[in-house]
């Protein structure tokens, strides 16, 4: 029952963090800003317009909002949620959950590409330019943690990471930090990408999805805020101890998550945008990251001092 | 050379303009320029059915302007200037879109306002540069954009990231602004309405160049306290726009902060602006001969305090953006123009002096009140995004102390004074520092003295060639920035 009811509250909050970063953004610019709740007004708006389909795409364009919706909430299916394990779990989901996330990229560039315009043929390149230094990142962090934990499934790593030694704090520190990156890179926010940008020659995500209207656009919006949420709560999962009740335990991690979206909206009013061609830069830090801590787990695990 | 030599705003007779071959005032274009002469204006007129082409050249250090023409029979072509004298190129295709006549050896000959924009019932074939090459890519951005922003076509070679050719298209906004002067000789107010509309953000800067120009002919001599006036609004016009560009630079790198500050800055600039004349944008304060609003002493302490604490405020928002590593590593070694570039294309305003080059028409050809003290000019060396944002912020404070210092000089006098009838057959060029840089009108009177032509010329017109040069080898996603940090006017320059 508490999986069904939290899985449900997951699924219709994203909006209400993509509030709270606009609303942290304009609490610093000194303005009194829109309402938390202006994203849901925008999403319900895109959902009563019509659609516009250019008559230059194939089926692969009209399927790729569903597509992305489809694999991101599969994707929240296999990791776990707050005070349940995931709803679904076996041996070696970590590999599915990455390469779900993989497919919808994948589908998003097809159907860039599928345009034909030359800015969403960019925007398609530089996405795919920055996955794949993404993507051997992701795969260092969990793959040592599968390590540190000898599991492979989400959940059993996590429960395992609970209980685990005093030296792993380090290790989390540093996966928490490399997590946020992540979430700044798939999330396309500040200093990855600009969000609110109307300059199509500066965009990433956005430019890709120049074509898409209506409802298809909400669904787009609305599958890469689900994916931010869901990045965070990997986030939380690291700094959350187990051995909390019930309420507390969801106290903090509605705070610890609703942080995390606060800290976005800081990073975005406090620093500008890197120039494309150091972006990479700023990725490789999230692989940086990781290696140290593949290290102090080789280290550990091989007996420490 | 013997060149009629004049001044700012010193009305001529057009009898005394010598006429040469234009074979000769080539070289002596030519020569001028190689001796530190600047091509100011380059523009035709029909006179008694004959064609004949003006040129003027201005010298900054002495603060003179020379004339000379040049009469057209049945000639359809001449030698082009361009090749030696790059500043020259959008002049020579803009004479050869009006007149037909064709500079031979130009180097990119295409009309300037009519290309790809007057397209009308026969198919012309797109005319830009292509480059080839199996990982060659165009981009072609506009004619519109996705923000609020004025229509004009940049079509981008680009190899990956890098752009390796820009080139501009201009003229979805032509409105034969120059024609509509002629048209409407006899309205005067009509006129001065049309000056302040030839660029929408630099209304103070044309219309006075307007009205100046107006003056001069009619030999109409304005009270010190409207040309104090007219100044102080000219300096208002610039630190509003100049606090508007900093904060769009913010925000073309997403630095929230200066986005907001900036913005809130100019806001009280502009309500200034309105405080003193009705509009937040200085429109209907010129007229000819005189202004039409004054600025009382309450008024006067008001913004004296308004200034002060813009003072202040610019100067920490500035510490902030600035010092900001995120986004010095945006603006620094971004769009580079180089002095020599700078120097043969012949770049004008704000964005010349930050390549180092000092020209500044408030101090090199005073007009108004600048005859009475001496505006420093200021210049940076480096030349790009850093220094033309910086070049903003120290033009913003000069222009407070300007203005604060001129203030205190205000004095009683006439408003305004009626106008004369203008010179017959006479010729004036009047220039002006606006925001952007040096605009020029000139207008030419019949034997009626009434106006036959008028040429105006904005400061885009000189700048726009050094957005596309500033590119090249630049990533494509840096042309929102390097364009922003010119912030060129595209109805300025399709009049």
């Amino acid at each position: 029952m508490i999986k069904i009811i939290t899985l449900i509250t997951v699924l219709i909050s994203p909006f209400f963090f993509i509030g709270i970063i606009n609303k942290t953004k304009a609490v610093w610019a000194g303005r009194k800003g829109a309402s938390i709740f202006q994203p849901y007004y925008d999403f319900y708006k895109l959902l009563k317009k019509g659609v516009v389909i250019s008559r230059t795409t194939s089926l692969i364009f009209r399927i790729t909002p569903s597509v992305n919706i489809a694999s991101v909430i599969f994707a929240i299916l296999v990791i776990p949620l707050p005070f349940s394990n995931s709803v679904i779990s076996f041996q070696g989901d970590i590999v599915l959950f990455s390469y779900i996330l993989g497919f919808s990229k994948f589908m998003t560039v097809l159907a860039a590409l599928d345009t034909g315009s030359s800015f969403e043929g960019m925007g398609a390149s530089r996405e795919v330019t920055f996955s794949t230094i993404v993507e051997p990142a992701f795969f260092i962090i969990i793959g040592s943690l599968a390590l540190l934990t000898n599991q492979v499934s989400f959940t059993s790593i996590f429960t395992a990471l609970s209980l685990s030694a005093s030296y792993t704090i380090l290790i989390k520190i540093l996966f928490v930090i490399s997590l946020f990156i992540m979430l700044l890179v798939e999330g396309s926010r500040v200093p990855v990408d600009d969000p609110n940008t109307h300059l199509e020659l500066t965009m990433i995500h956005e430019v890709m999805i120049l074509d898409y209207s209506g409802p298809d656009l909400a669904f787009i919006l609305y599958a890469s805020v689900l994916k931010m949420v869901m990045i965070t709560i990997l986030i939380v999962n690291l700094l959350i101890p187990a051995s909390l009740a019930l309420v507390p335990g969801i106290l903090l991690f509605v705070l610890l998550i609703s942080l995390s979206f606060i800290s976005v909206g800081l990073v975005e009013s406090l620093i500008a945008r890197s120039r494309m061609s150091h972006v990479p830069q700023f990725i490789f830090l999230m692989t940086a990251l990781s290696l140290t801590a593949f290290a102090v787990i080789i280290f550990f695990l091989n007996g420490g001092f | 050379m013997n060149w009629t030599e004049t001044k700012n705003l010193k009305s001529v007779s057009l009898e005394d303009i010598p006429q040469l071959h234009m074979n000769e005032l080539r070289t002596q274009i030519i020569d001028g320029i190689k001796n530190g002469r600047r091509l100011v204006q380059f523009f035709g007129d029909k006179k008694d059915g004959r064609l004949i082409l003006y040129a003027v050249l201005a010298d900054d250090l002495t603060s003179r302007l020379f004339i000379a023409s040049s009469k057209f029979g049945n000639e359809k072509e001449y030698q082009s200037i361009t090749p030696e004298i790059p500043a020259a190129h959008l002049f020579e295709r803009e004479f050869y879109e009006q007149f037909g006549i064709e500079p031979k050896g130009h180097p990119w000959l295409k009309p300037v306002r009519k290309g790809i924009a007057g397209i009308s019932s026969e198919e012309i074939p797109y005319n830009f540069f292509n480059m080839t090459g199996e990982e060659m890519h165009e981009v072609g951005v506009g004619p519109i954009h996705a923000g609020v922003i004025e229509p004009g076509h940049f079509r981008f070679s680009c190899h990956g990231e890098k752009v390796y050719y820009l080139e501009i298209e201009h003229g979805f906004q032509h409105r034969g602004i120059e024609d509509l002067f002629v048209k409407n000789y006899n309205k005067s107010l009509y006129l001065t309405k049309l000056s302040e509309s030839v660029a929408g953000d630099t209304v103070i800067g044309h219309a006075g160049a307007f009205v100046r120009a107006m003056e001069s002919l009619g030999n109409t001599a304005i009270s010190r306290r409207a040309q104090l006036i007219r100044t102080i609004m000219l300096e208002l016009e610039r630190i509003a726009v100049h606090l508007g560009d900093l904060s769009a630079l913010s925000g073309d790198v997403a630095y929230l902060t200066g986005n907001s500050v900036f913005g809130a800055l100019r806001t009280k600039i502009i309500n200034t602006t309105m405080a003193i004349c009705g509009n937040r944008f200085g429109r209907g304060i010129m007229t000819i001969g005189g202004i039409n609003y004054d600025i009382s002493s309450k008024l006067e302490s008001e913004i004296k305090s308004i200034l002060n604490r813009l003072s202040d405020d610019a100067d920490l928002a500035a510490e902030v953006l600035f010092s900001s590593a995120s986004v010095l590593e945006r603006f620094e070694q971004t769009g580079v123009i180089e002095k020599e570039t700078a120097l043969e294309i012949g770049m004008v305003g704000p964005a010349a002096r930050s390549s180092g080059i000092s020209l500044d028409i408030r101090s090199d050809h005073p007009f108004d009140a600048y005859q009475y003290f001496t505006v420093h000019k200021l210049t940076l060396e480096s030349g790009d995004v850093f220094a033309r944002a910086y070049m903003r912020f120290i033009e913003i404070q000069h222009s407070i102390r300007i203005i604060l210092e001129q203030l205190a000089n205000l004095q009683d006098g006439e408003l305004k004074c009626p106008a004369n009838s203008l010179q017959p057959d006479g010729m004036v060029v009047s220039l002006a520092e606006g925001w952007r840089g040096e605009i020029a009108h000139v207008i030419i009177t019949n034997s009626s003295g009434n106006i036959k032509r008028v040429k105006i010329k904005d400061p885009s017109f000189h700048n726009w060639f050094a957005l596309a040069l500033a590119v090249r080898e630049e990533g494509v996603s840096d042309f929102p920035l390097c364009n922003k940090s010119f912030n060129l006017s595209y109805c300025g320059t399709d009049l």
